[in-house]
């Protein structure tokens, strides 16, 4: 490791570093802009990785073309959440519901979070992926419960219940994963790194394969918030702090979708197991359409579009399950969109429950008439997810919808049915929060507006225009995928 | 007896254990099994680490027998004292059919991993059965019981499993430290029931009854 600074470990030990310093930092303002330079340096580093790459990184970390793309994303939205968390906080503290220690601790675990989610995607070995996994989950279980009331304890719990399942079911997968590793590539870590994994797969006993991916989908499957083993995720999001929501939804759920992908390569490495896709595609289309169904009946905004998130996650399980480049880069950006677009939409409801005081869809009312800016934000981010062109997720959805018609025109069908039902029950809510008749608290809006407009203006560029170099580059990853 | 027949001996007890502690509806007993499986894991770790010739093994197989057979154990004995539930019978509904179920999960875990065309030894793929006997013999009591501390005892036995799969794949690295991990999970398991408790936020640990107040509030 030649030169001062390595990109590569920036990102790993400036959270670190980050967070001791919030450990011990008694004021909140100063621990606040900390937090934001701290995710900003991270993401400087991310940056950096871009253009430059050590060479020699040693034997744990590796950066190739697909963890880039989510390392940036992690990091960018990363940063723009501490900067809405800033305000969020300080009017929280405002209003009571947390205490100047609560503070002290969930920024903190802010930083352990960004870091833990950095070292997963990082990481090139299999064990060290699923340690990363589990502090991060720790710590957005202890960040859900911050609040202590009932509920949120009771949400943290069933959180870390079914959590610790998943993790066990991912441990085990990955055990079986090193079984069958270990008598071709031999005893140790190399038997564990992807790259020597993806070139042996060949050689690998099939069978046992088979029974560890099934593991590892289910396992990671949980953490992604795949139906059947969703029941987490909505209470998980309506109770926590609105920044941890954003970050839930727009990240944690694509470091399991990742970790589902790096086996899904070694899989496809080795002709002679079954097809991953089947079992995605079953998953994906079973999430979507119980996702669309249950959006109907939510009344807290923030468990709403928590169903949206599984929706979502569903639509990229079936896209990857699909196979394919096309199929494969349509997921891929759809992840980058959602992820973009519902941390944005978080970030819109923080603005909002923060004014009204609720978080009831009932209480909610006539915003583009009390709040303008505030109301438009939120009509064009729901139409933005809803996948309603000009914006981006508009475009991904398009592509996953058409790169796989015409292989799976039959599942296409449920999938777009399942898509028009969501479509339906985000349009029915949005008229009751946008329009019509203000009611409840008309306080004004004094936080910054920036990080939402920065969000939807990403993802309306990209529905507008994407740049040659990113589709070269989505398209090189998509076509490592296999 | 041969290395092979203690390991065998040791693993198949393991499975054997998961069995009872799928039926024992009071909780003392079923405590006492879970330290009795503890102590068999640990047996297994150290006899493990000796016919693979990896003393590090002996950390985990020491992780095991003080921590999970002795400190968990006493630990769960007295909450569940504190919280008054050491004398209730749980319904475990359908033992009849529990057990069946559990049986053909041990019958598919063999019939998945003892295929004769595997490239994998014979040793190694026995062990990963009974492992993967024990891990779908957790689930299973994770899912048939309602009482919290019955459901944290299902965990832990997932995870004694996990332990001994780990153990079993040959030279696997981290293995000290995801049992290091684990019982720090574990942990904070225990210590989360006991907080709820003494912050008297539910009256009860039936989670039935944690979930009336799920979410929807009208």
């Amino acid at each position: 490791m030649t030169g001062l600074f390595n990109p590569a470990a920036g990102v790993l030990v400036i959270p670190a570093v980050t967070a001791l310093v919030l450990a011990v930092m008694p004021g909140y303002r100063a621990a606040a802009w900390i937090n934001v330079v701290g995710a900003f340096l991270t993401f400087a580093s991310a940056l950096a990785l871009l253009v430059w790459q050590p060479a020699h990184l040693g034997r744990l970390l590796r950066v190739d073309d697909l963890n880039i793309v989510f390392l940036i994303l992690n990091a960018l939205v990363g940063f723009t959440t501490s900067v809405f968390s800033r305000g969020y906080i300080a009017h929280e503290l405002e209003i009571g519901r947390l205490k100047l220690a609560h503070l002290r601790f969930y920024h903190a675990m802010y930083q352990v979070l960004m870091g833990a989610m950095n070292l997963a995607l990082l990481t090139s070995v299999t064990g060290l992926m699923w340690v990363a996994i589990e502090i991060a989950t720790l710590t957005t279980i202890l960040m859900v419960g911050i609040y202590r009331t009932h509920e949120a304890l009771e949400a943290a719990w069933k959180y870390f219940i079914l959590g610790s399942v998943g993790i066990a079911l991912a441990l085990f997968g990955t055990i079986l994963v090193y079984s069958v590793a270990q008598p071709v590539v031999g005893n140790g870590l190399p038997a564990m790194t992807w790259t020597t994994m993806t070139e042996n797969a060949a050689r690998f006993d099939p069978t046992i394969l088979n029974i560890a991916f099934v593991f590892i989908l289910l396992g990671y499957g949980t953490k992604a918030g795949l139906v059947p083993l969703h029941s987490w995720l909505p209470d998980a999001h309506a109770e926590g702090p609105t920044p941890i929501s954003a970050v839930l939804s727009g990240l944690l759920l694509n470091v399991a979708i990742y970790a589902i992908l790096r086996f899904k390569m070694v899989m496809a490495a080795n002709p002679a197991t079954i097809a991953p896709g089947p079992l995605m595609i079953a998953l994906g289309l079973a999430s979507v359409v119980f996702a669309a169904l249950m959006l109907y009946r939510r009344r807290d905004i923030k468990r709403f579009f928590a169903y949206s998130s599984i929706e979502h996650m569903g639509i990229i399980a079936f896209a990857f399950g699909v196979g394919g480049p096309l199929a494969n880069f349509a997921g891929l950006l759809h992840m980058a969109m959602h992820s973009l677009t519902k941390s944005g939409i978080f970030f819109t409801i923080g603005h909002i429950t923060r004014i009204k005081g609720t978080q009831k869809v009932a209480d909610l009312s006539g915003l583009t008439s009390s709040h303008p800016t505030l109301g438009w934000i939120l009509v064009a981010s729901v139409v933005a997810i809803a996948g309603l062109p000009p914006f981006g997720v508009f475009t991904s959805e398009f592509l996953v919808v058409s790169s796989a018609f015409g292989r799976h025109p039959l599942l296409v069908v449920i999938l777009v049915i399942g898509l028009l039902l969501s479509l339906g029950a985000l349009f029915l809510r949005l008229n009751s929060v946008a329009f019509g008749e203000p009611r409840g608290a008309m306080g004004p809006d004094r936080m910054s507006a920036l990080p939402l407009l920065f969000h939807l203006g990403l993802v309306l560029s990209v529905g507008l225009f994407i740049p040659g170099p990113v589709v070269s580059w989505f398209r090189h990853v998509a076509a490592l995928l296999g | 007896m041969s290395p092979f027949d203690v390991s065998h001996f040791l693993a198949g007890g393991l499975v054997l254990l998961s069995f009872m502690l799928l039926y024992q509806d009071r909780l003392p007993p079923l405590i006492n099994l879970y330290a009795l499986q503890s102590l068999a894991l640990s047996l297994e770790v150290a006899q493990q680490a000796q016919t693979q010739g990896a003393p590090r093994l002996l950390v985990t197989a020491g992780i095991a027998l003080v921590f999970k057979a002795v400190v968990i154990p006493l630990v769960l004995h007295r909450l569940i004292r504190h919280l008054r539930i050491h004398r209730t019978v749980e319904t475990v509904v359908g033992i009849g059919p529990t057990m069946l179920g559990g049986m053909a999960l041990v019958g598919l875990s063999m019939a998945l991993m003892m295929r004769a065309t595997s490239t994998i030894d014979i040793v190694a793929r026995e062990d990963m059965a009974f492992a993967l006997s024990v891990v779908l013999l957790g689930l299973l009591m994770m899912v048939t019981r309602r009482n919290a501390v019955s459901q944290v005892v299902g965990f832990m036995s997932i995870e004694n499993g996990l332990i001994l799969s780990a153990t079993g794949a040959k030279g696997m690295p981290f293995v000290v430290e995801t049992s290091v991990a684990f019982s720090i999970l574990v942990a904070f398991i225990v210590i989360g029931i006991f907080l709820f408790r003494i912050r008297e936020r539910f009256d009860t640990v039936d989670v039935a009854v944690l979930d009336r107040f799920r979410g929807e509030r009208p």
